[in-house]
C-alpha cells in the first residue's frame, strides 16, 4: 500500500512550538514539500527572518542562515550572489517583510534577486504578543490598536503581493491561503511554482500567505481559520498578480 | 613580482581587498568614499566577482553578512553616518561569529557634520557601536601601503578570529597619492578552514546554521564567553604598533592613522632642534597596542596624544601607560579648517616638553 501521507524529507521528525491553530506550521509543510518536489533540500539555503517563524532551522532539514528584523532579503541577496547554484529562500512575517524590511524586500525584488520569498501574512505581530502590523484590517483591535485600526492615524493595510507585482524585477507574485482544503492545494501550486521560477532561472517569485495567528487575535483555532475567509480575503483578495514567461 | 605605482589611499584598499581575494562588495554612495566602490565596480565585473550598489548600509552589510556566512571574502565601505546604519548588521555578524571587511573612510560629525578628515568614530569602532558586547578587529592605516596591507590583514585577522574587522581612516589617508609596492598575497597557511559556512546540506548529516539567536539554558552566556575568548587571543597575539625614537625619549607623541602623519613631522622636526622626543602609533586599535605603551613608558613618564576628535584613544592610552606617567592630551575636533600642522604640534612638543612627570 501506498503511504498518503508521510513527513517530507525536507522537514525534521520534531515537535513544533507553534501555537494550536498557527498556521506557520502548515505553511512549513507546503514549503518543504515543494522542496522535495524539486529535489533541491540538498542545495537549500533558507534565510530566517525574526518572528515566530524564527526557529526555521529547527523543522527545515537544511542549512540556514538568520538574518536581523526584515532583513532576510538582504542576506539572501549576498546567500545567492554568493552561490548562485544553491537554492535559496526567505521565510517572514508581515512586521518583519511590510514594516522594518519594506525597503529590503522592494529593492531585492526590484533587482530580480534569483530567490523566493515566501510571505506570511498573519495581521499582527505574533512573536511579540500582538501589535497591530502594517497588515492589520481596518478596525482590527490589536495590543497597540486598543480601538481597532484606525486608517486616519494608522493608515491602510498593505498588500504586498500587488506592491511587490508591481515593480518591474518581479517575475511571479501571487497570494494564497491556507484556510480550506481548496485553498491549501492552490497554495501548494503556487508555492511551486514560485520555486520553479528560481530553479528556472526566470526571476524573483514572491508568495503572500494569509495565515491565522488565533492567539493574539484571541480566537479558537475555528474561528481564526474563519476569519480568514470572512475578513482576510475579501481585503487581501487570492490571486496571480504577475506571472512573466 | 610587485611594482611600485602612485595611487590614492582608498584605491588601495580596494586593490589590497582584490589582492586577498575578496570578490563581493557591498556599498551605499557617500563622500569621501566613493571611489572605493567605483574602482570595485569596474574591476569586480571585469573578474567575475559581485558588486552591488545596495538601497542603503543597512542592505549592504546585510548581503556582506549574507555573502560570509557562505564563506567568502566579503566586504563594505562607507564614511560614518553610514557606518552608524551598519551597526545593526555588525552586531549579528559577530554574534554569528561572521568574519567581512567594513571600512570607514570617516568624515566629521555629530550628525551630518561635514566631510573632513575625523577621528571621532574611534569610540564606534573600538568600543563597538552595536548592541550585545563583542568585539571587531580594528586597524588604523596612517599611509597609501597601509590601506592596501591592513585590509590584507583586517581579512585575515577576521578569518582567523571569526569576527568582522574595521579599518578605520579619513579622508587624509585615503585621498592623498603615495607610492603603492603590490606585494602578492600569499594567504597564511594555518588559516583554518571554514567549516562553518552555509553550502546547502549536499547529503552532510549536520546542518550549517549561522545564527546569533541562543535560547537553551547557560547557551548564551557560553557563546558570549567563547567570543570574549577570542578576542583576549587576539589581545595577546596580534597587537601592532611602530615606534621611532624610543629608547631615549623624555616625551612620548602617540596619535593614530592621520592625525599621527602629521605628528610624526612634528617629533621629526624636534629632534632636529635636539628635543628627546618619541613616537608611537598603533596600528591595530583593537587589540590595542597595549604592552608597547606600557614598554615605552617604562622610561619615558609623559605621553602627548594628538587627535582629530575632543579626545577619544586618549583614553585607552591612559589605561595602557605605566602608573606613574602623565598623559596629556591635544585635539581638533574635526570640521573645515581644524586640521592641525606640524608646527602647531611641534608647538604642543615644547609646550609639554621637559615638563611634569
Ligand atoms: C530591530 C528589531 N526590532 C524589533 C524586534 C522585535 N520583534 C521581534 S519579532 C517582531 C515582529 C514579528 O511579527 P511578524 O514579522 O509579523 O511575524 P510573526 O511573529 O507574526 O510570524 C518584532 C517587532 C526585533 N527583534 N528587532
Ligand atoms: S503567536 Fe500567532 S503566529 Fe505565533 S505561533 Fe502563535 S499563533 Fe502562530
Amino acid at each position: 500500500m501506498q503511504p498518503v501521507f508521510q513527513r517530507p524529507i525536507s522537514l525534521k521528525d520534531v515537535a513544533t512550538h507553534f501555537c494550536p491553530g498557527c498556521q506557520h506550521g502548515l505553511i512549513h509543510r507546503l514549503v518543504a514539500d515543494a522542496m522535495d518536489h524539486f529535489g533541491v533540500q540538498p542545495q537549500t539555503i533558507g534565510v530566517a527572518s525574526v518572528g515566530c517563524s524564527v526557529f526555521l532551522y529547527e523543522y527545515f532539514d537544511i542549512d540556514v542562515v538568520e538574518a536581523p528584523h526584515g532583513r532576510a532579503p538582504a542576506v539572501a541577496t549576498g546567500v545567492k550572489r554568493a552561490r548562485p547554484d544553491n537554492f535559496v529562500f526567505t521565510y517572514q512575517g508581515d512586521g518583519d517583510l511590510a514594516a522594518i524590511g519594506t525597503s529590503e524586500i522592494i529593492h531585492a525584488a526590484n533587482r530580480g534577486e534569483l530567490f523566493t520569498a515566501i510571505f506570511v501574512n498573519n495581521t499582527t505581530y505574533g512573536m511579540t504578543g500582538g501589535q497591530m502590523a502594517p497588515t492589520s484590517l481596518p478596525g482590527q483591535r490589536t495590543l497597540t490598536s486598543p480601538e481597532g485600526r484606525d486608517v486616519t492615524i494608522d493608515g491602510y493595510p498593505m498588500r504586498m503581493a500587488e506592491v511587490i507585482a508591481a515593480l518591474d524585477g518581479a517575475a511571479y507574485s501571487v497570494r494564497v491561503a491556507v484556510n480550506s482544503p481548496k485553498n491549501i492545494l492552490a497554495a501548494a501550486k503556487a508555492i511551486k511554482t514560485a520555486f520553479s521560477y528560481q530553479i528556472e532561472k526566470k526571476g524573483f517569485a514572491f508568495v503572500e500567505v494569509l495565515s491565522a495567528c488565533p492567539t493574539n487575535w484571541g480566537m479558537s483555532a475555528v474561528q481564526a481559520n474563519e476569519r480568514v475567509a470572512k475578513e482576510m480575503i475579501p481585503y487581501f483578495a487570492l490571486g496571480t498578480f504577475k506571472e512573466k514567461n | 613580482m610587485s611594482e611600485r605605482q602612485l595611487v590614492a589611499g582608498n584605491i588601495a584598499v580596494a586593490m589590497g581587498a582584490l589582492a586577498a581575494g575578496c570578490r563581493y562588495y557591498f556599498g551605499y554612495p557617500i563622500t569621501p568614499q566613493s571611489d572605493i566602490p567605483a574602482y570595485m565596480a569596474g574591476e569586480l565585473r571585469k573578474m567575475g566577482g559581485t558588486f552591488i550598489q545596495a538601497e542603503s548600509e543597512i542592505a549592504s552589510i546585510n548581503m556582506l553578512l549574507g555573502a560570509s556566512a557562505c564563506g567568502f571574502r566579503a566586504m563594505t565601505s562607507s564614511s560614518s553616518p553610514g557606518i552608524s546604519l551598519k551597526q545593526e548588521g555588525i552586531s549579528y555578524m559577530a554574534g554569528s561569529e561572521l568574519p567581512g571587511l567594513i571600512v570607514n573612510i570617516c568624515r566629521s560629525g555629530p550628525g551630518l557634520g561635514g566631510i573632513d578628515p575625523s577621528q571621532a568614530d574611534y569610540f564606534q569602532a573600538v568600543k563597538t557601536g552595536g548592541h550585545g558586547g563583542y568585539r571587531t578587529v580594528v586597524v588604523a592605516p596612517a599611509s597609501v601601503q597601509e590601506m592596501y596591507d591592513l585590509t590584507i590583514l583586517a581579512f585575515d585577522l577576521s578569518d582567523r578570529y571569526r569576527m568582522p574587522a574595521v579599518l578605520l581612516a579619513d579622508s587624509l589617508v585615503g585621498q592623498m597619492k603615495e607610492a603603492l609596492e603590490c606585494k602578492p598575497y600569499v594567504p597564511p597557511s594555518d588559516l583554518p578552514a571554514k567549516a562553518w559556512a552555509v553550502t546547502g546540506k549536499q547529503g552532510r548529516k549536520d546542518q550549517r546554521i549561522v545564527k546569533s539567536l541562543f535560547l537553551g539554558e547557560g547557551e548564551l552566556e557560553r557563546h558570549n564567553w567563547k567570543l570574549w575568548g577570542r578576542a583576549e587571543e587576539l589581545k595577546a597575539k596580534e597587537q601592532r604598533s611602530e615606534g621611532k625614537y624610543l629608547d631615549d625619549a623624555q616625551l612620548l607623541v602617540t596619535g593614530f592613522g592621520s592625525a599621527a602623519r602629521i605628528a610624526k613631522s612634528a617629533v621629526e622636526m624636534a629632534r632636529t632642534a635636539g628635543l628627546k622626543v618619541g613616537y608611537l602609533r598603533p596600528i591595530t586599535l583593537f587589540p590595542f597596542p597595549e604592552v608597547a605603551f606600557q614598554q615605552a613608558t617604562a622610561t619615558c613618564k609623559k605621553v602627548l596624544c594628538v587627535e582629530l576628535s575632543t579626545g577619544q584613544m586618549v583614553e585607552d592610552v591612559r589605561l595602557s601607560v605605566a602608573r606613574d606617567a602623565e598623559v596629556v592630551f591635544y585635539g581638533r575636533p574635526p570640521g573645515t579648517g581644524s586640521l592641525p600642522t606640524p608646527e602647531e604640534l611641534f608647538g604642543q612638543i615644547h609646550k609639554h616638553y621637559g615638563k611634569g612627570a
